[in-house]
């Protein structure tokens, strides 16, 4: 279990797995049991990943319990997506960048599956 | 990188409610488990047509319809979009209790915001029509528009329009909503079961190849969004739709204090306050013709210009997290609805162009009456597929959509 992190099948009571969303160990294995699986659908139905640190804390966690829930290898779970940006900016911070910069040749951005680029 | 095919399968086959095998006939097959193609599952089970199965490539929500802004409103430019959007509303305002989840659905209105003549000649006239068909919605000085949302800076702004029953809404639960309850009353769904083919089979219907197993289908419905087309073209037909990039952002968490879905007419920005307190929003940027999903500095940057020069106080307000999404454009604006003429029990419903989520309570309501032997709704003749897309499409100004905004 080492490499796992945390042994979460042995947790006992109410267990904080994302401390942004205050998602709970029960919440993500109900997640599971209703079909939605997948650490994208875990990280919609429960929230786990969407606060303040965008998963920089509960990101391993929630996979590790996602593997040993389906009994799958944790090497085979793949991260959620990353968001832009990197860490929470204001608004005016954005706002002083100058969208259309001379010469700028068009800004594909980081795709949430990068196999789709050909 | 261009216009990206779909994405390598990844058939790692999970299902919604009973699993198992799909079964070797049934009466419909939808393909696409976004809110279109699981409103349509949903509501032919609840007329008792649950021999459906629904194949979804991905999970619930990867496609557009986990990736809107979550608008829900009824001020269009056609009477038709207007009344298929009051029965949406009707509809969202019962959903939580007829679907047992919450979707979080606040009325807060939605106020648009015009800086030229034009803009307020086009609000004047749409306000004109909507109130003709009951809704609320009126034009304000920029004063009207300041008690609503005192927090604007309203330079510029030559007249508003408000109406207070449009509103905004959670977009995930609605989805597990029509899921669930569709699964409940037999409805099989597929998801991570990509369909690699359609074939005609000779008694008619389509045998429905899927990474789980091939359905005879009766009837089968493309719900498959932005990739509509693909499906369509597995049994040989063209749908004249594409995708274009649409992004989105969400801020840090506030307390409450926005209550309509605010748009600028002139930078297509809108912005709202969800109901776990995050600003979501986004603005019009020159169309990309692209599956991807990337997110870029040049959005960040233009929405928070906008935003900022709008709303000066939330210049220190953070973003957490930015998004796209895919809109499935049609050359007019609307919808494309029904069998084309050359593959019958074949029927599309896609070119939803950004606004599919909103009107899919009541589309899916509509599809199911017709296919369970019930009235067949105008919008199958003026969304018919069959209808002229050339050049001179939805060139007639009652027939044209022109408030398709962001």
């Amino acid at each position: 279990m080492s490499d796992r992190g945390p042994a979460p099948g042995r947790a006992r009571g109410k267990v904080i797995v994302c401390r942004c969303e205050d998602v709970t160990l029960k919440d993500v294995r109900h997640s599971i049991a209703l079909g939605y699986a997948d650490i994208e659908e875990v990280k919609r139905y429960t929230g786990f990943g969407t606060g303040p640190c965008q998963g920089k804390e509960c990101h391993a966690l929630i996979a590790a319990i996602i593997a040993d829930e389906a009994g799958r290898d944790p090497a085979s779970i793949d991260p959620f997506t990353a968001r832009s940006p990197i860490s929470p900016a204001p608004l005016r911070l954005l706002a002083a960048i100058d969208p259309e910069p001379e010469g700028d040749e068009g800004d594909e951005g980081d795709d949430d599956t990068a196999e789709e680029h050909d | 990188m261009g216009l990206a095919g779909p994405r390598p399968d990844a058939a790692r086959g999970q299902s919604i409610g009973a699993g198992g095998p799909p079964p070797a006939r049934a009466e419909v097959v939808v393909i696409g488990a976004g809110v279109m193609g699981l409103s349509i599952a949903y509501n032919l089970a609840a007329r008792g047509m649950s021999d459906v199965v629904v194949f979804e490539r991905g999970y619930l929500a990867e496609g557009a319809s986990g990736r809107n802004g979550g608008g829900v409103r009824q001020q269009w430019s056609t009477e038709l979009n207007v009344r298929l959007m009051q029965q949406s509303v009707e509809l969202c305002r019962g959903f939580a209790q007829e679907l047992g989840v919450n979707v979080w659905f606040r009325q807060g209105g939605y106020l648009f915001l015009a800086r030229s003549a034009a803009e307020v000649a086009r609000l004047e006239r749409n306000a004109a029509m909507q109130a003709r068909l009951g809704l609320p919605t009126r034009v304000l000085e920029p004063a009207g528009a300041q008690e609503i949302v005192p927090e604007l800076d309203l330079t510029g702004i030559l007249a508003a329009v408000f109406n207070p029953s449009d509103g905004i809404l959670f977009p995930w639960p609605f989805l597990w909503g029509y899921a669930q309850r569709a699964a409940a009353m037999g409805v099989k769904i597929y998801t991570f079961t990509p369909v690699r083919g359609i074939e005609r089979a000779a008694g008619g219907g389509y045998d429905v190849v899927s990474a789980a197993g091939t359905v005879r289908a009766r009837r089968v419905i493309d719900a498959a969004g932005a990739w509509s087309p693909e499906v369509a073209r597995m049994v040989g037909v063209g749908v004249p739709t594409h995708p274009i990039r649409h992004e989105i952002c969400s801020s840090e968490p506030l307390k409450p204090f926005l209550g309509p879905m605010v748009s600028e007419l002139q930078s297509g920005l809108y912005f709202s306050q969800s109901m776990r307190g995050e600003i979501v929003g986004g603005v019009s940027l020159p169309p990309t013709i692209t599956y991807s999903t990337g997110s870029t500095l040049r959005f960040l940057a233009t929405y928070a210009r906008r935003l900022v020069a709008l709303v000066p106080r939330l210049g220190n307000v953070k973003v957490l997290r930015a998004w796209a999404g895919a809109y499935d454009q049609s050359p007019d604006g609307n919808p494309i609805l029904g069998p084309p003429p050359d593959a019958p029990d074949f029927y599309l419903c896609c070119g939803f162009v950004g606004h599919g989520f909103m009107m899919a309570p009541a589309v899916g309501v509509h599809y199911a009456e017709w296919l369970t032997g019930g009235p067949r709704h105008e919008m199958f003749d003026r969304f018919r597929p069959g209808r002229s897309f050339g050049p001179d499409a939805g060139a007639e100004p009652e027939e044209r959509e022109d408030f398709n905004i962001g």
